[in-house]
C-alpha cells in the first residue's frame, strides 16, 4: 500500500509540471497588458516601461518562468500585482472557508444522498424509488443561485432562522460558522445529493442482481445488513468515484453559491484576479486547483483499495 | 455400476411439497413456471432434480428457500411443509429465522456466490451472528471447526483470505461450510459442481455425501448431469416445462425409464466411448494448422517487477488436416483456452510457429493478422454474451465479409442462406439474438463463423453451456458442416463425454503441457499418461451407457 502510495506521488510530479508549463505560457501569450492595468488608463509610456521593468514582465520568457519555479520551490507564489500583498498570504486566507463549506457540503450530500439511492434500489418501482428519482431531476434543473435566494428568502428573512449571509471560522465560534454555513452548504449539497443519490441507485440496483446477494439472504440475514453490509461496499467503487469529483469540483468552483452567502472564499478569488490580469493569483489558484484535484483523485484510488481487495497495484 | 440402494420409507419426512403451482407476477392467463408439482425427501435421501434449462428446477428451490425473484415469480397454490411447517405461511422475518437453521442452499457459481469483499471466514460467521448468540471465541473456533470438517487446507489463512485468493473448489467448500454450520435438515444444491473441473466435482460430490451421512441431512440435489445422478442419487425426478415427469429409485430410472421424455433426455448423453475412426482419407495437401513449439508466458518482469513468468502454454505441437478435428482437452488452469487466444492470435505467442492453410501467423503484427483472420474464425462458450445485442442477426453475420469487401447485397444473401445450413429459419437474419434460445444463438454463432469460409474452426468450449439435448444437435451440425466444408476445427473442452463424440485426435494439457497425444480412441480408450486416467476415473457416470439403459460391456481403465 505504501509503495503504491508512493509510485502515485512520484507520478503527480509530470503532471503538475506540464500544468505549471502550460499555465503560466497561457497567461503570459494572452493579450491585455498587464502594466496598462496598473498604472491606469493616463500613464505615459514610459512610466508602463518603468513597471513592466520592475515586475520582470521585459525579460525573455524562460528567464520569468525559471524565476517564477524558482520562486514555488521556496512556498513563494509572487506578490499580487493589483494588491501588492504576498500570493500565499491571500490564498492561506480565503482557501479555508472554501474547503470547510465543500467538506461540510460533501458530507451533507453524502448522508442524504446515500440512504436516498439505496432506498430507491431496494424500493425499485415503487414510489420511494419514484419520489426520489424526481427529486433528483429536479436538484439536477434548478440552477444553484436560485435554489440560493429561495433559501434564504424562506428560512433567512420569512421564518428568520438563519443569518443572511457571512462567514465565521469554525475555529473561531462553532456554532455560529454553522448557522451561517448551512444555507449555502444546502444549496450547494442540491445537485451533489442529486447526483450522487442517481449513482447510488444504479450501482445498487446493479449488485443486488448478484448471487452473493441472493447467498445472503439465502443465510438469512436481514435485509438491511443485506442492503448496507453486503451490497453498498460492493457498489462504492462508482459513487466514491462521484463524490471525490464532487469535492474537487467543490473547491475550485463555487463562485455563484461565495456570491450569493457572501463568503469570503477562493471562487471569488479567482473571478476576480481573472477579471483584473493579476498574472500571480491566477496562476497560484490554477496550480492550486491542480494540486487538488491530483491529491483527490489519489485519496480515491486509494480509497478504492481499501473497499475493494481484488483491487491491487 | 453401484448405484445406491438404500430405502427410505422408514426414515422421517423432512420436505414435502404438496401442488406447488409458481406464476409470473401478475400474469394468470399464462402457462405456469411450477404446475402442480408433489414430492417428498426424507431423512438422509437424495434426491436428484433433474431436467433441462427452463424445466422449473431452480425455481422449485427457490420457492423451498423463499427466495423467489420478488416481482418476476410468485407462489399461487400448494404447500411447501419442512416438518409440520408450511413455509408458504411464515412471514418475512420468521422464513428468515428458518434460512441456514432448517433449511440452506448451495448455488451453482462458487466464484459469484460469495460476496468479494468480505474475508470467508466473516462470511461464514456471518451466519453464527445472524442465527445465535455465541461469544468471539467460540464463534471462531466452531468456524475454524466447520472449515476442518470441509477439509480446507490451513484453514487460519483460509479464515482470513478474499475469495478472489481461493481455487473455484475452495470456494465451493466455504459455500458448504456456511451452509452446513448450523445442521439444517434440509440441504438444497443448485448444481452445484457444474463450474468445477471433474477431479474438484468428485471431491465437492464426496464431500457432500460424506457430510450427509455424519448429520442426516436430507440432500435435494439440483443437476442436468445425468453422469452425477447416477453416483449420488437415492431417488430421482426428472423435471420438463415446470411438470414432474417421472420419479423412481436411481437404478429403476436409468435402467428402464418410463417416460418418452425421460429415455430422450438420456438417449442424448453423449458417450464415454470415442466415436468410430474415420475410415475416408483426409483430402490432399498439407495440414490446415500447424502448431509448432508454441510457447506462451505471463508477467515476465517489468521496469519494478521482478518475478518468475507464469508458463501458461509450453512445447505444444500438433497437425490438424482439412476435414478432421482436434480435441485440447484438459482441467482450468490447463492452457488449452490459452492456445485457442493464441492460434486466433487474441493474444500474441511468445514464442513457436502456427500456420494455417501453410502461411505463418505468429510473428504478424495486428495490421499484418488481417488478410488471414477470415482463415480461421471461432466461436465462444456463451451464446447469450457472444453475440451483439443491439444488431440484428444479419448485421453480426454480414460485418465480417464487409470487411474483406464483399457487397453489402451478396453478403445477405449468404446470411440467408447460412441460417438454412445451420438450420434456422431464412427470415432470422432480420430477428435480434434475445429472441432466440441458447442452441439457436450458438447456431447462429456458428453461421457467423462460417460466413468467413474458413479452413479452421476454432470451438472454445462451444457447446458447454447447453444443455446435453441441444449439445447433441449442436455437435451433429458441426460433424455435418465438416463434411459439406471439408473445415478443420479445433476443438476445446474439459467434457470428455464431448470430446469422446466429435474429436478424431485428442491432445490432453496439464498445467501448460502436452501430457498425451493421439487418436481419440487410444487417449480415451487405452489412456498412457497417469494424468489422462485420473481424469477418465473422476469423470461421473463413466461405466454407465446411458444412451442404452445398461452398464458399459467393458470398463475402459
Amino acid at each position: 500500500m505504501l509503495g503504491y502510495i508512493l509510485k502515485r506521488l512520484l507520478a503527480v510530479v509530470p503532471v503538475i509540471t506540464f500544468v505549471a508549463i502550460f499555465v503560466f505560457l497561457l497567461l503570459r501569450l494572452t493579450p491585455g497588458d498587464p502594466a496598462a492595468i496598473l498604472a491606469g488608463d493616463a500613464a505615459t509610456p514610459a512610466q508602463l516601461e518603468k513597471i513592466r521593468t520592475s515586475l520582470g514582465l521585459n525579460d525573455p520568457l524562460l528567464v520569468q518562468f525559471g524565476t517564477w519555479i524558482g520562486q514555488l520551490f521556496r512556498g513563494d507564489l509572487g506578490i499580487s500585482l493589483i494588491s501588492n500583498i504576498p500570493v500565499s498570504d491571500m490564498v492561506g486566507q480565503r482557501i479555508w472557508p472554501t474547503i470547510n463549506i465543500a467538506l461540510m457540503t460533501i458530507i451533507l450530500s453524502v448522508l442524504l444522498a446515500v440512504p436516498m439511492g439505496v432506498i430507491a434500489a431496494w424500493k425499485h418501482r415503487t414510489w420511494a424509488d419514484y419520489a426520489v428519482m424526481s427529486f433528483s431531476v429536479l436538484g439536477f434543473s434548478v440552477p444553484v443561485f436560485v435554489i440560493g435566494y429561495i433559501f434564504i428568502q424562506v428560512f433567512s428573512i420569512e421564518l428568520r432562522w438563519l443569518p443572511v449571509q457571512g462567514y465565521t471560522p469554525p475555529t473561531e465560534d462553532f456554532g455560529k460558522f454553522l448557522s451561517k454555513a448551512i444555507l449555502p452548504c444546502l444549496t450547494l449539497a442540491t445537485i451533489y445529493v442529486a447526483l450522487i443519490a442517481r449513482m447510488t441507485r444504479a450501482s445498487m440496483l446493479e449488485v443486488l442482481g448478484e448471487d452473493y446477494v441472493r447467498t445472503a439472504r439465502a443465510k438469512g440475514v436481514s435485509e438491511t445488513l443485506v442492503l448496507f453490509r453486503h451490497a453498498l461496499r460492493n457498489a462504492a467503487v462508482p459513487i466514491l468515484t462521484i463524490i471525490g469529483t464532487g469535492f474537487a469540483l467543490l473547491i475550485s468552483g463555487v463562485v455563484v453559491t461565495e456570491s450569493v452567502f457572501n463568503i469570503p472564499g477562493i471562487g471569488r478569488l479567482t473571478v476576480d484576479a481573472i477579471l483584473a490580469r493579476d498574472y500571480p493569483v491566477i496562476q497560484a489558484m490554477i496550480l492550486l486547483t491542480s494540486a487538488i484535484y491530483v491529491f483527490i483523485n489519489l485519496m480515491i484510488d486509494v480509497a478504492y483499495s481499501i473497499i475493494d481487495p481484488r483491487i491491487r497495484y | 455400476m453401484l448405484f445406491k440402494t438404500k430405502t427410505f420409507e422408514d426414515a422421517p419426512v423432512v420436505l414435502s411439497i404438496e401442488d406447488l403451482t409458481v406464476r409470473l407476477s401478475g400474469n394468470t392467463t399464462a402457462k405456469p413456471v411450477l404446475d402442480k408439482i408433489s414430492f417428498q425427501i426424507r431423512a438422509g435421501e437424495t434426491v436428484c432434480l433433474v431436467g433441462e434449462s427452463g424445466s422449473g428446477k431452480s425455481v422449485t428451490s427457490l420457492a423451498a428457500m423463499g427466495l423467489l425473484p420478488k416481482g418476476a415469480l410468485e407462489v399461487s397454490g400448494g404447500r411447501i411443509l419442512l416438518g409440520e411447517t408450511n413455509l408458504l405461511d411464515l412471514n418475512a422475518s420468521q422464513m428468515r429465522d428458518k434460512r441456514a437453521k432448517s433449511l440452506s442452499m448451495v448455488f451453482q457459481e462458487p466464484m459469484t456466490a460469495l460476496n468479494p469483499v468480505m474475508r470467508v471466514g466473516e462470511q461464514i460467521e456471518e451466519v453464527l451472528d445472524t442465527h445465535s448468540r455465541v461469544s468471539k471465541r467460540e464463534k471462531k473456533q466452531r468456524v475454524l471447526d466447520i472449515m476442518e470438517q470441509v477439509h480446507l487446507p490451513d484453514v487460519e489463512r483460509v479464515y482470513r483470505s478474499y475469495p478472489h485468493q481461493l481455487s473455484g473448489g475452495q470456494r465451493q467448500r466455504i459455500m458448504i461450510a456456511m451452509a452446513l454450520i448450523l445442521e439444517p435438515q434440509l440441504l438444497i444444491a443448485d448444481e452445484p459442481t457444474t463450474a468445477l473441473d471433474v477431479t474438484t466435482q468428485r471431491q465437492i460430490l464426496a464431500l457432500i455425501a460424506e457430510l450427509q451421512e455424519k448429520h442426516g441431512t436430507a440432500v435435494l440435489f439440483i443437476t442436468h448431469d445425468m453422469g452425477v445422478v447416477a453416483e449420488i442419487a437415492d431417488t430421482v425426478q426428472v423435471m420438463n416445462h415446470g411438470i414432474l415427469v417421472e420419479r423412481a429409485p436411481v437404478e429403476t430410472l436409468l435402467r428402464s425409464p418410463q417416460e418418452d421424455y425421460t429415455k430422450r433426455l438420456l438417449r442424448a448423453v453423449p458417450s464415454l466411448v470415442p466415436r468410430q475412426e474415420r475410415t475416408d482419407k483426409p483430402p490432399k495437401g498439407g495440414p490446415a494448422l500447424s502448431v509448432r513449439d508454441l510457447d506462451k508466458a505471463y508477467g515476465s518482469s517489468g521496469w519494478l517487477v521482478n518475478r518468475a513468468p507464469t508458463q501458461a502454454a509450453k512445447d505444444v505441437n500438433f497437425d490438424i488436416p482439412m476435414g478432421r478435428t482436434l480435441g485440447i482437452v484438459g482441467e482450468s488452469g490447463s492452457g488449452k483456452s490459452t492456445v485457442a487466444r493464441c492460434i486466433m492470435r487474441l493474444i500474441d505467442p511468445s514464442d513457436g510457429s502456427i500456420k494455417v492453410a501453410g502461411a505463418e501467423i505468429a510473428k504478424l503484427t495486428r495490421s499484418e493478422m488481417r488478410p488471414y483472420r477470415k482463415h480461421i474464425q471461432i466461436v465462444f462458450q456463451d451464446p447469450f454474451r457472444s453475440l451483439n445485442p443491439r444488431w440484428t442477426v444479419g448485421q453480426s453475420l454480414i460485418e465480417g465479409p464487409l470487411n474483406l469487401g464483399q457487397d453489402k447485397t451478396s453478403a445477405m444473401k449468404r446470411a440467408r442462406e447460412l441460417m438454412e445450413l445451420v438450420g434456422l429459419p431464412e427470415d432470422a437474419v432480420d430477428r435480434y439474438p434475445h429472441q432466440f434460445s441458447g442452441g439457436q444463438r450458438q447456431r447462429i454463432a456458428i453461421a457467423r463463423a462460417i460466413a468467413m469460409e474458413p479452413d479452421v474452426l476454432v470451438a472454445d468450449e462451444a457447446v458447454s453451456a447447453l444443455d446435453v439435448s441441444v449439445q447433441d444437435q449442436v455437435l451433429k451440425l458441426l460433424d455435418e458442416l465438416q463434411k459439406k466444408l471439408g473445415i478443420a476445427i479445433l476443438f476445446i473442452t474439459h467434457d470428455l463425454r464431448v470430446a469422446a463424440q466429435i474429436c478424431d485426435e485428442v491432445v490432453v494439457m496439464q498445467k501448460g503441457r502436452v501430457v498425451e497425444h493421439g487418436k481419440a480412441a487410444s487417449v480415451l480408450g487405452a489412456p498412457k499418461h497417469s494424468y489422462t486416467r485420473a481424469l477418465i476415473e473422476a469423470a461421473p457416470g463413466r461405466s454407465w451407457d446411458f444412451a442404452n439403459f445398461k452398464e458399459l460391456p467393458t470398463v475402459a481403465a
